[in-house]
């Protein structure tokens, strides 16, 4: 499941959403692991009060659906959602859920990991921060590996 | 005709509205940045031909959608 939406949503009702449609999840993934990003108030020292995400539609889904389809090609995995936020978004709102299940740990940890980096580096999402005084495009984002 | 979009901070510099060229012959990527920008591309912008990254050396053809944006941001944390 692919979704780029421009309402508030709920990361824990949208996983056993996602369940309840693919029943067989149930029995068949051993595991699964999921990541929410979430947006913070604070960036590089100063106070944020909104964030406003744009996007290039149809290049967005386009991309978003091929780092899926690469996911689902590189590990054994059992289902997959990416579901990211547009418009204006506040301080404690998920910004991007991405969930995926397989039989074995390994799969799901490296698989969850692999969307998110790869969604950050190339899928076409765009921030702009409203401080407290103006307002400013985020220009890169924070590197995922720690090492 | 060739479409030309921007987004984000050129979106803002350079007009929201899509803007429709004429294609001239060996017309690349980067001659279409020229025509519509009417300025030197700043670093780190990415190009996009028909929804897909390009370089800007890249051929366009009549009926493109060719796209400038800046390094993308999405995700959090």
């Amino acid at each position: 499941m692919i979704e780029i939406r421009s309402q508030a949503f709920d990361p824990w009702q949208e996983i056993p959403a996602y369940q309840a449609a693919h029943p067989e999840l149930k029995t068949r993934a051993g595991a699964s692991a999921a990541f929410v990003g979430t947006m913070r108030d604070f960036n590089q020292d100063e106070r944020v009060d909104t964030l406003f995400l744009e996007h290039y539609p149809g290049m967005t889904d386009k991309h978003l659906t091929a780092i899926r389809d690469e996911a689902m090609q590189r590990w054994p995995l059992l289902g997959a959602m990416i579901l990211h936020r547009i418009g204006e978004v506040h301080p404690g709102d998920p910004i991007v859920l991405v969930a995926v299940w397989s039989a074995h740990r390994a799969a799901a940890f490296e698989a969850c990991r692999f969307i998110m980096e790869d969604l950050k580096s190339k899928a076409p999402f765009w921030k702009k921060e409203t401080l407290q005084q103006g307002e400013r495009w985020v220009e890169s984002n924070t590197p995922g590996y720690s090492n | 005709m060739v479409r030309v979009k921007f987004f984000a901070s050129l979106r803002e510099q350079f007009g929201a509205g899509d803007l429709d060229l004429p294609l001239r012959p060996g017309m690349s990527v980067s001659d279409v940045w020229a025509a519509a920008a009417g300025q030197p591309m700043p670093e780190h912008v990415l190009m996009a031909r028909n929804l897909e990254y390009v370089q800007g050396d890249c051929a366009v053809e009549d009926g493109d959608e060719i796209a400038f944006f800046p390094p993308v941001t999405g995700g959090a944390a």
